[in-house]
């Protein structure tokens, strides 16, 4: 839908602006005038724009509707299990007890929101099967920080800090090696085997005493269960070293297996993926490090502790220290805490036995028109390949892009690296099964038109607010921000 | 009530009868047998969890939890040092809470995704615009996390290894950037604001602005001194500072980075938060975390997509600039909606705002018998008392009369507190706490 005047959005904030308007009204001051400081501190000029709150709203929600979201469309995005987003959990995050407070006020006036967050500590150490958790770590890929950085304090600890390597599974996020990266280690790549499993062999040729440990999805980003993990485990430890685990895929495993039975030493949880709280474009998360006792002492400050009287924030004896500004991003962990309470031992078990279920009904629906890798049953997410297509000239960026014409968000491309080129769909428990066949018809549909108009799939999007993007242009010659002409 | 009625959440649609559907077109006997993959000794533990709760018994226990918390509207509060009482226009949540933004994903498919990425390129725009910056990022974790990246690309830009930093950065910002150095053999030093020394051997000379104590350093010398040695100046400034003061570009910064909390964003409890992130474009293959571009479609339609990807860990993995993905993206859009909002003059008239009330309080205190105002620089929102008896017992006093009182920083200073003094603070609130320090 087109809007007109001023709710049209093509025109930018410093284009509409116009001297005098104002978009809030700020009170004068009620103390005496005092003294400004000398002029060489004080700034002469001041970009902004000027424009009035009916401007900004009707902008701002012209926008909103030029973004697919959970809430409008289905987002059958792999590895981001982009599950609804209770409202609740929202409305609880705006309660003024848990906006509006400082978090340096003193323990005695913030018991309420300390002893939120220590029951958060226990329910996910629950629900992972670890000892202790960390809530200060902002997002996944923070988690995996403070958990490398826990490993390798670890070993320094043991005296142990010739062990540099970390053996990574070559379907990882890209955001596992560059975590080890940032935490001084080597990374060394490993293999998959024809099952889609960690090639064991090659685990054990480089399990030696430079290794520090492994990095490890589960299921893997190729949507399996790895069935030798107890095996990659007891690998990693009869080297000496530590197993991390990428909780992005923990929707899975709700209920159904702990990290921590399996041989897990460290791990994060996506708060933003399996326990509800909403993406927002692109965060805020909250990545909580949940680990073994031998590791506790190293966990990132603060952690909240139970002491006989009242709830306080501790620094763990030898934290590899404090990673974040202050506790965490506690209004999603307030909303993950909300969405706990909610389903209790029965509901979580139950997220994870629908979202598996609804993967493998995908799965078995399309698996004869789109090549599955590996054929056994899936996780939580299906990786098909389009690569059979290519004969006919058609790409797996086409077919996700097609997608976006009736109606669905394209699946995660081109990821896991390993699998050509890749459709990974992940459809979550909260879908519907009238939305998971139509996502199917749609996708039988553009299997007609690669044989019958492959054009229409090659050029697509076609419906959307714009058709494909020159992003060769955008990185060639940066415009990064908006500049008078 | 039926006892072996099916566990059903409102948020998991599929019933009984749709589950049987799918497991007979799976072949599958039921939803347990597709987990058979995990070792069978470690399937279905149990799981020790408290019991459902409606949503009715929720709000009940949850309100009843946040009751228990001071909130920072509910009396006099005078806390600050990394987290500010801000006016937040009602305007911001309705917008932000609107599912097209706050259920959206990364915006990775830019054709479905133009509204998170206008307004990022606008957010960009206008923190450039604040900052007196040429290029600034689509946000990151908070100001703490922010700084320590700075510090990391100064140190891949002039391929050095040593960050040399101001005495008054915040003991917080330092321990983050103590935090991320830690494994890259990146060393760390301390220089006197006052007279500084910054070593030769510097990747950057990090500075705070106003600084920790709420002071305004001679940030003209320190960035002088930095360029002499080949360092690059990181400056992190408090955005509300900078609808008055000089920004950070005008004193040649070469990155500067920033906590955008007080633009439109609660405190709750400490975050989220926003990290803001500025730098000249000379370094942008440098930078961490996302930045969104100009380009046109096929139709030569102006558009907007997420670029210069290469930088990033999806791409590069090991070799990126940072590990950063998920960041802050809503709150950019609160921050972009704020300052759009609040615009060149209302932003202007906040930073005035806390100007003259925390001057207003800071003279008033320091007319009472045994406070002393330490800061010898000018300041801004916030400044250091020496008290005369400990900090610790005159904020349990003035909690007693439901005063938040400023942070107790004796273990920095002895028997100091840092006040701070923003627009939400009336006359009154402010004349209330001197009567109280008054009557101690």
């Amino acid at each position: 839908m087109q809007q007109g005047g001023n709710r049209n959005t093509a025109k930018l904030l410093m284009e509409r602006s116009i001297a005098n308007r104002v978009g809030a009204i700020i009170p004068d001051s009620d103390v005496p005038v005092q003294e400004l400081p000398e002029t060489n501190l004080l700034r002469s000029n001041l970009e902004l724009p000027e424009v009035s709150e009916p401007e900004v709203v009707q902008y701002f929600t012209g926008l909103s509707h030029k973004n697919f979201s959970i809430d409008t469309h289905f987002y059958p995005l792999g590895s981001c299990t982009m599950k609804y987003n209770p409202k609740i959990n929202d409305e609880v995050a705006f309660l003024p007890g848990f906006a509006n407070i400082h978090p340096l006020q003193d323990d005695s006036v913030s018991q309420g929101a300390l002893s939120l967050m220590h029951e958060l500590q226990s329910y996910l150490q629950e629900i992972t099967g670890m000892d202790c958790v960390g809530l200060s770590t902002l997002a996944g890929a923070h988690g995996e920080f403070a958990g490398m950085l826990m490993i390798r304090a670890f070993h320094q600890r043991n005296k142990d800090a010739n062990r540099t390597k970390v053996a990574i599974p070559d379907s990882a996020h890209g955001t596992n090696p560059a975590s080890a990266a940032m935490s001084g280690f080597d990374v060394i790549s490993i293999p998959s085997d024809e099952a889609g499993n960690i090639d064991i062999d090659f685990l054990k040729s480089i399990a030696g005493p430079d290794l520090a440990g492994a990095m490890i999805t589960l299921p893997s980003t190729l949507g399996i269960f790895d069935t030798n993990i107890t095996e990659v485990c007891k690998i990693v430890h009869e080297a000496g070293g530590l197993v991390y685990g990428d909780g992005a895929n923990m929707n899975a495993l709700l209920g159904r297996a702990k990290l921590g039975h399996l041989g897990f030493d460290v791990i994060h949880l996506n708060l933003h993926k399996t326990f509800s709280t909403p993406h927002g474009g692109g965060g805020p998360g909250a990545g909580p490090v949940c680990a073994k006792s031998i590791l506790y002492d190293f966990l990132p400050a603060p952690v909240v502790e139970k002491s006989p009287s009242a709830f306080e924030l501790i620094t763990p004896a030898s934290s590899i220290g404090r990673i974040s500004g202050f506790q965490g991003n506690f209004a999603v962990l307030v909303r993950a805490y909300t969405y706990i309470k909610t389903l209790g031992a029965a509901g979580i078990k139950s997220i994870s036995g629908n979202a598996v279920l609804n993967a493998n009904y995908i799965m078995e629906s399309l698996k004869d028109i789109y090549d599955i890798p590996y054929n056994r049953t899936c996780m939580h997410e299906v990786v098909f390949s389009a690569s059979s297509k290519k004969d006919q000239e058609v790409n797996g960026l086409a077919i996700a892009k097609r997608l976006l014409d009736y109606g669905f968000h394209a699946p995660t491309m081109y990821f896991p690296l390993i699998v050509e080129e890749a459709l990974m769909v992940e459809p979550t428990e909260s879908e519907t099964l009238e939305t998971l066949d139509a996502f199917i018809d749609a996708m039988k549909a553009i299997n007609e038109e690669i044989s019958t108009q492959p054009e229409l799939v090659t050029e697509a999007p076609h419906t959307t607010p714009v058709s494909k993007l020159d992003e060769a242009k955008a990185a060639r010659e940066p415009q990064l921000k908006w500049e008078p002409s | 009530m039926d006892n072996k009625a099916p566990f059903q959440s409102h948020y998991i649609p599929n019933t009984t009868e749709e589950q049987h559907f799918m497991l007979s077109k799976l072949n599958a006997p039921d939803i347990d047998s597709l987990f058979s993959d995990i070792p069978e000794k470690h399937r279905n533990p149990t799981l020790d969890l408290p019991n459902p709760l409606s949503e009715m018994q929720i709000m009940q226990e949850l309100s009843s939890l946040a009751s228990q918390n001071r909130t920072l509207s509910s009396g006099p509060s005078f806390l600050g040092a990394g987290s500010y009482h801000h006016f937040i226009p009602a305007a911001i949540k309705p917008l932000i809470t609107r599912g097209e933004f706050l259920t959206a994903y990364t915006p990775y498919q830019p054709e479905v995704s133009q509204g998170t990425l206008q307004v990022i390129y606008e957010f960009q725009t206008l923190i450039s615009n604040l900052y007196g910056m040429e290029v600034a990022n689509a946000g990151m974790y908070d100001g703490a996390t922010s700084l320590a990246e700075g510090v990391l690309m100064a140190c891949r830009v002039t391929k050095r290894d040593h960050a040399s930093i101001a005495s008054t950065v915040s003991p917080a910002y330092i321990q983050v950037i103590e935090t991320y150095c830690q494994a890259q053999g990146i060393t760390i030093s301390s220089f006197d604001p006052d007279n500084p020394n910054i070593s030769e051997e510097a990747a950057c000379a990090v500075v705070q602005y106003p600084n920790f104590y709420g002071g305004i350093e001679q940030l003209q010398t320190i960035s002088d001194q930095a360029h002499n040695c080949g360092a690059l100046l990181v400056m992190s400034a408090d955005p509300l500072a900078l609808g008055m003061f000089k920004s950070p570009g005008e004193y040649g910064a070469d990155i500067s980075t920033g906590e955008g909390q007080p633009l439109g964003i609660p405190p709750s409890f400490g975050g989220p938060y926003l990290g803001l992130f500025t730098c000249k474009k000379q370094y942008i293959r440098q930078m961490p975390s996302r930045l969104v571009g100009k380009t046109t479609d096929k139709e030569g339609k102006d558009g907007y997509v997420l670029t210069l990807q290469t930088r990033e860990q999806h791409i590069r993995r090991e070799r990126a600039t940072s590990n950063i993905c998920t960041n802050e993206a809503l709150y950019a859009l609160a921050s972009t909606i704020y300052l759009a909002l609040l615009g060149k003059t209302g932003i202007q008239k906040i930073s005035n705002l806390c100007y003259q009330k925390a001057h207003y309080a800071a003279s008033e205190i320091s007319k009472i018998p045994g406070f002393e105002l330490q800061n010898t620089n000018e300041f801004f929102k916030e400044f250091v008392v020496s008290c005369p008896t400990q900090p610790e017992i005159i904020n349990k006093k003035l909690i007693e009369k439901n005063i938040l009182g400023g942070l107790d920083i004796s273990h920095l200073q002895q028997n100091s507190m840092l006040i701070c003094v923003t627009e939400m603070n009336t006359k009154d609130d402010i004349d209330a706490l001197v009567t109280s320090l008054k009557d101690l």
